[in-house]
């Protein structure tokens, strides 16, 4: 075979591979939008789920993940930012207690998320008698994102130039005063990308929060302290029911869940580039 | 006076003079927030290995290991976990038959063919399939894949091994083509332009220059990947099936490691019991298999770091 050939097919090759990951990715969104557009209607969004697929929708679930959202923002944010400020500022590099906790965050990142969901039946559900509780859902939800904020914010941090650093100690300026107001602003749009990132992980993830309990049939709009399910439970709920109805429910369902995650991607491609900055 | 100091001689004095008990302050919180993720390791192992160890005073380490039978409920109950294992590693095969051939492709094809333009493109493209949640997989397996390999003759049960492998191939593989192309577009380009000038053609490049250069973290790629599929959970529990059985078909049902622990989880089991205690011994193996694969993945990304930065 000439060498001619065997390029143009090598190439044929390489790029029928990026072909097969971008082509499942259209038949998917098709296949969902397909089955599911028929029943994307108000009643998914403002009915509680029902036994019969016609009036059935997912209201519970859409309030829980916002509420859950809400509250991991407000967990994960400022302890995956105090621990990437410990690990970039504070931490010194050579003491074996800091590496130790380096890699111990790598190693977290890529531990199942169903083992999250061991902790919180374990920990959270039986051990502290918090129940089967939305507050339960947040908790865990937090500890399994919660490397990949620090990660973020720790690149956030780092791609601030010493230089800014510098400058405010010659004026006289203390640690946490450099860090207060100079490092961690100029940090801000990586924090937020990332942290948004995370929050998108979380709101899709459904493996852990089946364990914390929340394959329940719920009706009523959910507390912070009380039982609840998840827009992704919801989808897995109308998805183990027998009639060929609640699939395509269930495929409306998706529809909605990819929605916020989109809205939540683009939300952080936008603060990312906007403020975007060389130094 | 500092200027006294200097004047007598001394080492000009760098220290704050008095204590600042603020800062102190503010680093002991910072370093509270990194300890969470401490205490969360530290959670993960008490959650998991306390239970399995009273699990296993109840039933022998060998038997669990060894047994090809698995029916906790069943009356005599038998506790091999071998048909879990065994699911969970025929899906894997499957997943990674797919993934990593597509995967390395891909990678190859970003990296040495690509333009900068249409990398910055296609790359965030292909890893936003990697950002839908794993419930939509499972539908996906469950509803057009089941359906599809049907429609081509070939004979799967409605909950089969192979439609769940088939996804979660196409799941992962947008994971190894990004991290085989970060290794890749590490490799100095002075390798490249070597093999160009002794006469090289594209493919030799790739395949004898850029691919055994970048291979650790080729290899780390692949090796997150099988920990990923590993410990994926919905596409199996949707797709896959609950029938915890010892079989090398793929077109059949069978029940992932992952699979067992959320349907049993799921449940109103009694703490303490046998059952509830299940949950603990197989998430504990899950956790041993992942942690050896992710410690191994993470030596070498590290590794192929230190060579060419």
């Amino acid at each position: 075979m000439s060498r001619r050939l065997k390029g143009v097919l090598f190439r044929g090759l390489l790029l029928f591979s990026l072909l097969v990951g971008f082509s499942m990715l259209i038949v998917l969104l098709v296949d969902v939008f397909r089955d599911g557009l028929p029943y994307l209607d108000m009643a998914l969004l403002t009915n509680p789920p029902s036994s019969d697929p016609e009036i059935a929708g997912a209201r519970p679930a859409i309030l829980a993940t916002l509420y859950m959202g809400i509250l991991l923002l407000i967990f994960v944010v400022p302890l995956g930012v105090g621990t990437a400020l410990y690990l970039e500022e504070y931490a010194d590099k050579t003491r074996w207690y800091n590496r130790l906790l380096e890699i111990n965050i790598q190693n977290l990142a890529a531990v199942p998320s169903i083992v999250y969901g061991i902790l919180g039946l374990a920990f959270l559900v039986r051990g502290l008698g918090l129940g089967r509780v939305l507050l339960a859902g947040a908790m865990i939800l937090t500890l399994l994102v919660l490397p990949t904020v620090i990660i973020a914010a720790r690149e956030a941090i780092r791609s601030v130039p010493d230089s800014i650093r510098q400058g405010a100690y010659a004026l006289g300026a203390t640690q946490w005063q450099v860090v207060s107001r100079q490092v961690l602003p100029a940090a801000i749009p990586g924090i937020a990308t990332g942290s948004i990132l995370a929050l998108a992980r979380a709101i899709g993830e459904t493996a852990p929060l089946i364990l914390i309990g929340a394959v329940t049939y719920i009706s009523f709009d959910p507390t912070i302290l009380g039982p609840f399910t998840a827009l992704p439970i919801q989808i897995y709920s109308f998805l183990r029911l027998p009639q060929e109805e609640f699939k395509l429910l269930a495929a409306a369902s998706i529809i909605v869940l990819l929605v916020i995650l989109l809205t939540l991607n683009a939300f952080a491609i936008y603060i990312r580039n906007k403020y975007r900055r060389t130094w | 006076m500092a200027a006294s100091d200097i004047t007598a001689g001394a080492e000009p004095r760098l220290r704050a003079q008095r204590r600042r008990f603020g800062e102190d302050v503010v680093k002991g919180l910072l370093f509270v927030c990194a300890l969470i993720s401490v205490a969360t390791t530290v959670g993960i192992v008490i959650a998991l290995f306390i239970p399995a160890f009273e699990f296993f005073q109840e039933v022998s380490i060998i038997d669990f290991l060894t047994g090809t039978t698995w029916a906790p409920l069943f009356e005599p109950a038998h506790f091999g976990v071998l048909p879990l294992i065994g699911g969970t590693l025929l899906v894997t095969l499957i997943a990674s038959m797919v993934a990593m051939p597509l995967g390395l492709g891909a990678a190859i094809y970003l990296s040495e063919y690509a333009s900068p333009r249409a990398r910055g493109i296609l790359k965030p493209a292909l890893e936003t399939l990697a950002g839908i949640p794993t419930i939509v997989f499972g539908y996906f397996a469950l509803t057009f894949m089941t359906a599809l390999l049907r429609d081509i003759g070939i004979e799967v049960d409605i909950f089969n091994t192979l439609s769940a492998g088939l996804v979660m191939g196409v799941m992962l593989m947008p994971i190894i083509a990004s991290l085989s192309e970060d290794a890749m577009g590490a490799v100095p380009r002075e390798l490249r332009d070597g093999a160009y000038a002794l006469g090289s053609t594209k493919v030799q490049v790739a395949t004898r220059i850029v691919v055994p250069a970048a291979v650790s973290g080729i290899i780390a790629s692949f090796v997150l990947a099988i920990s990923r599929a590993v410990g994926e959970t919905m596409i199996v529990l949707v797709a896959m099936g609950q029938q915890p059985k010892l079989t090398f078909d793929p077109r059949e049902a069978a029940e992932a490691m992952t699979a067992f622990i959320a349907a049993t989880g799921a449940g109103d089991v009694p703490t303490g019991s046998i059952e509830y205690k299940t949950i603990f011994a197989v998430g504990a193996t899950l956790f041993v298999l992942t942690l050896v694969m992710n410690v191994f993945a993470i030596r070498l990304v590290r590794k192929y770091r230190e060579v060419y930065e």
